[in-house]
């Protein structure tokens, strides 16, 4: 099990500080595939940061800790100041942008390398990358290539076979399929799920395309400006959503058959510069009453192992 | 576009390059209000102390027309003048030191010239580019931007008042230096060489000096630049030790830009190797030049411009032919 | 293109303060701050100051020889019974104004050369390109030497700028072209393209404001070639040395070797003098940089 306990994630800019993860707390069963979801800005990215234990300045944790579930070498359990030396090992993170994240000018064999152990040894290591990668669908010489000379699709295979190489626990994936046409983002998307299923490993999966959480997410976390919202199995929450978000991102996917004319989302999530009270998303919600304006809403469990932070989310039930 | 065509389309700017300035170099004096025969017949009958008998100077001056390939159409001049450049790299006799040849002047000041510049340039290069890797990666701490004032502050300065002060300070409050450069002939042994050295030390100091200002800001710029970078952040979230960052990524994909800069600035850095050898009196091209200038003789003149033209155009080239060896995406399609 | 300055590759590329914090907002504007303090300074002073006098700082042997410095001559006077002060002070007239005048030209042929080869591309942009690299690459200092040697003496002030703006106005186009291109590709030009404006109206309108910024750092480090340039060829000998500009004054010291007659002044005020002045404008131009790239959120 990997807890988030009560986590605040703080930027400190020039204009003063603002939480981009504001109160977080849930648990998350190992080996299954967490889908995170929410319009830009909400916090999810900031959210694997957290977790990840990338928290550089203008970053901090400010209040809570991520308990990872996992022991080091000596049996003493990994924490957030600790995990940063678990890096790729027992952890690990894909990132957006496969694109611009290998380094344009030195081999892919050799970016496998530099971020080994150095009691490893490289030569040996080199060859179970090779027979790794084909397991992935890539050629063995794809690794003795430079990054442009591979194709977008390819370059993010190469990034999951980083990724996963040394068969971390936890998996954190940041919009891994975003800049990919569909049907490579398909091949991406059964790859994952076909590791997970092998190394039975954690992963994280964030997404702002609700069809890719469909396919891939066995749990589902909705955040909205910087707050969890609904968290619950991906069928519970596609198939009978509690909060009212979450009904209009899952109505705002195309079904065959069904011919009626879809809803956006209309408005914006509140600046988190603001002042907010009550609940965040009372400006946009069909529901909303003066009582949700003036009360924040907490994260209720209304059915088991499903929760919502909504006053009204009984109507849904 | 593939290497081939890469090579090609650098080789062929040489060539472009080459032509340009070898016909400015031919033209531009021509266009010129006066005549280098009149001129140089004035000095004559000057240091002669009278006037010379008007059928040897109409005699001297048919004499010097052919010599200097003056004769004929301004159009079978400049072929002329090609050929024998091109050809036969043959500048003709100069004119204070007739009939030795301006190439053999040309052949002694050159590798003067190039060792000063070679050594200084590989020296600022790399002072200036490492100071200004580690100013760039360690932007936060206190010395960066002590390194990037001391660039700030050395870069403008011109290179005849570095080389002034140096003289000044080096050479006359603290006579360690000498004034201007006296090399006396001789084998070339351990004494040579320390007199070498000994009277290179003001004008090498001086280039460094004017050189690595440079160096320093845009490659502090440069890794700072290179270090906001998507593939950079992936690096150090895979846990790659700082050290393989910042030569590895940072100074590896910073360096591009820089060797493209370096290539472009090649004249520039030729300019101020020119003038320091005049003002140190380095055996170089420029104090060759400058005493042509002097003397009024032009064949040498003419030579020593050329020669510049065709080694900065060498330089350039040479410099563009090492980027693909950098950038794997030249080099593979 | 500069004897010694190339600035266009270095802080013009992405300038950002060492420290994201408040601080480092008014540490931008220090430089710039300090750089027009210094310009302003030197140009005031030397364009005024004229109107308080009539020496004419070139007369040779209007004083005595070699006097220190006193009230009367704020900086003594030289081996040729010049007074240093006001010499200085024309001096560096002459120098901003070749300077200004040169940049005012060299800018205007780079900025329309930079932004069209830039824009229109193609054929165009190669063959124009090829040109300008031919002028980047021919070191300008050799050539000035022959001419300075053909016409010595009777080299007016303005050939010498004819021919700065003849080979300076490379290395700007080059800066300029390269902007260009980077903003051609954006979508709000494609926006202005497909809603039928002109090519020029684009030049104008769309590109010129995102590169306006290059060409006023570009306009400052011309004018600090120019100078420099104009310098470096006086101060052996090859330009109108009996003008007083910053480089004659250190030739004609460097001539009569006032170092070695203990005539300290001569030779170490326009030595400072330059330094200053060329500092005054590196920190506005790096400053005016700094400050616009913050603005443009470092883009």
């Amino acid at each position: 099990m990997i807890k988030l306990n009560n986590i605040i994630a703080t930027y400190t800019t020039v204009r003063g500080q603002v939480n981009a993860v504001d109160g977080v707390d849930l648990e998350v069963p190992t080996g299954t595939i967490l889908g995170i979801a929410g319009e830009s800005g909400c916090g999810k990215s900031t959210l694997l940061k957290v977790i990840y234990g990338d928290l550089t300045y203008p970053l901090s944790m400010t209040t809570g800790n991520v308990e990872y579930g996992i022991q080091d070498d000596l049996g003493k359990e990994i924490t957030s100041e600790s995990i940063r030396s678990y890096w790729f090992k027992r952890i690990s993170y894909i990132p957006q942008s496969s694109m611009s994240s290998l380094n344009p000018v030195i081999r892919i064999r050799k970016q496998f390398l530099d971020f080994l152990d150095p009691s490893l040894d490289k030569r040996q290591v080199l060859e179970e990358v090779r027979t790794y990668v084909q397991q992935l669908d890539l050629p063995s010489e794809a690794l003795d290539a430079f990054p442009h000379q591979l194709s977008g699709g390819m370059r993010q295979r190469i990034m999951v076979a980083m990724a996963t190489f040394f068969q971390p626990a936890i998996i954190l994936a940041d919009e891994p399929t975003t800049a990919l046409d569909v049907v490579v983002q398909k091949g991406i998307l059964l790859l994952l799920m076909d590791l997970q299923e092998k190394m039975q490993n954690t992963i994280f999966f964030v997404s702002h395309d609700m069809g890719v959480h469909y396919q891939i997410s066995h749990s589902m976390l909705i955040m909205y400006a910087a707050k969890a919202v609904e968290y619950g199995d991906s069928s519970d929450v596609f198939e009978r959503p509690l909060h009212p978000y979450t009904k209009l991102l899952t109505e705002s996917l195309p079904t065959i058959g069904d011919e009626h004319v879809r809803q956006g989302v209309a408005g914006r999530p509140p600046s988190l510069w603001e002042d907010l009270r009550g609940c965040r998303f009372a400006a946009r919600c069909p529901l909303a009453t003066d009582f949700c304006r003036s009360n924040e809403p907490e994260m209720v469990e209304y059915r088991p192992r499903h929760f919502a932070a909504c006053h009204y989310a009984e109507t849904n039930l | 576009m593939g290497l081939i065509q890469y090579i090609a389309a650098r080789v062929g700017v040489y060539l472009f390059v080459l032509f340009i300035g070898i016909t400015v170099t031919f033209f531009l004096p021509r266009l010129m209000p006066s005549d280098p025969i009149e001129n140089y017949i004035a000095q004559l009958q000057n240091q002669a102390g009278q006037s010379m008998d008007p059928e040897d100077v109409a005699e001297l001056r048919a004499s010097l027309s052919e010599l200097y390939g003056l004769e004929g159409s301004l159009f079978s001049q400049y072929v002329g003048f090609l050929k024998r450049v091109f050809l036969t790299f043959d500048f003709g006799p100069s004119f204070s030191s007739f009939p030795r040849p301006v190439t053999e002047f040309i052949l002694v000041a050159l590798p003067w010239t190039l060792g000063l510049l070679i050594m200084t340039t590989l020296i600022a290069w790399t002072l200036g580019n490492s100071i200004g890797l580690l100013a760039g990666f360690f932007h936060n701490k206190r010395t960066a931007t002590m390194l990037e004032v001391v660039g700030v502050v050395l870069y403008p300065i011109p290179y005849y008042i570095l080389a002034l002060v140096f003289i000044l300070v080096l050479a006359y409050v603290f006579p360690i230096f000498p004034i201007s450069t006296t090399i006396r002939p001789g084998p070339l042994n351990f004494e040579k060489v320390k007199m070498i050295l000994y009277n290179s030390a003001l004008p090498a100091l001086t280039l460094v000096t004017a050189g690595f200002g440079w160096n320093i800001l845009s490659m502090k710029s440069l890794s700072f630049s290179t270090k906001q970078e998507a593939f950079v952040n992936f690096a150090r979230l895979k846990g790659v030790p700082p050290r393989t960052i910042m030569t590895s990524y940072v100074f590896r994909n910073a360096l591009l830009p820089q060797v493209t800069a370096l290539a472009l600035s090649m004249g520039t850095i030729f300019n101020g190797a020119l003038l320091t050898e005049i003002l140190f009196s380095y055996p170089g091209l420029g104090l060759l030049m400058r005493s042509a200038v002097g003397s009024g003789d032009y064949n040498m003149l003419y030579g020593t411009i050329t020669m510049t033209i065709i080694a900065v155009a060498t330089a350039t080239l040479i410099i563009d032919l090492i980027y693909p060896f950098l950038d794997p995406r030249i080099r593979y399609r | 293109m500069n004897t010694n300055v190339r600035l266009e590759s270095a802080p013009s590329v992405a300038v950002v303060p060492a420290n994201p914090s408040y601080r480092s907002r008014l540490r931008l504007n220090l430089r710039l701050r300090m750089g027009l303090t210094i310009l302003a300074i030197f140009a005031i002073g030397s364009f005024t100051l004229p109107f308080f006098t009539d020496v004419n700082p070139s007369e040779q042997g209007a004083y005595m020889k070699n006097l220190p410095i006193s009230i009367k001559h704020l900086l003594g006077t030289n081996s040729q019974g010049q007074d240093i002060f006001w010499f200085l002070v024309f001096a560096i007239r002459n120098s901003l104004i070749l300077g200004v005048a040169v940049s005012l030209c060299v800018t205007t042929i780079a900025t329309l050369v930079g932004l069209s080869a830039g824009y229109i591309g193609g054929w165009f942009e190669r063959v124009v390109m090829l040109i300008t690299d031919s002028f980047i690459t021919i070191p300008v200092f050799p050539i000035l030497i022959v001419l300075g040697a053909l016409v010595r003496g009777r080299t007016s002030f303005w050939v010498v700028g004819l021919l700065l703006v003849i080979f300076g106005w490379a290395w700007g186009a080059r800066t300029i072209r390269s902007m260009a291109l980077s903003i051609r590709e954006r979508e709000f030009i494609n926006m202005a393209r497909f809603s039928g404006a002109s090519t020029f109206d684009i030049i104008l309108k769309e590109i010129f404001p995102y590169v306006y910024a290059y060409i006023v750092v570009g306009f400052i480090n011309t004018i600090l070639f120019a100078i420099n340039t104009e310098a470096a060829l006086a101060v052996i000998g090859l330009s109108k040395v009996e003008t007083p500009t910053l480089g004659s004054i250190i030739f004609w010291a460097l001539n009569y070797n006032a170092m070695f007659i203990g005539q300290y002044t001569w030779i170490v005020a326009p030595v400072v003098a330059t330094v200053l002045l060329f500092l005054g404008l590196f920190l506005t131009s790096t400053g005016y940089n700094e400050l616009y790239a913050a603005r443009r959120g470092h883009s």
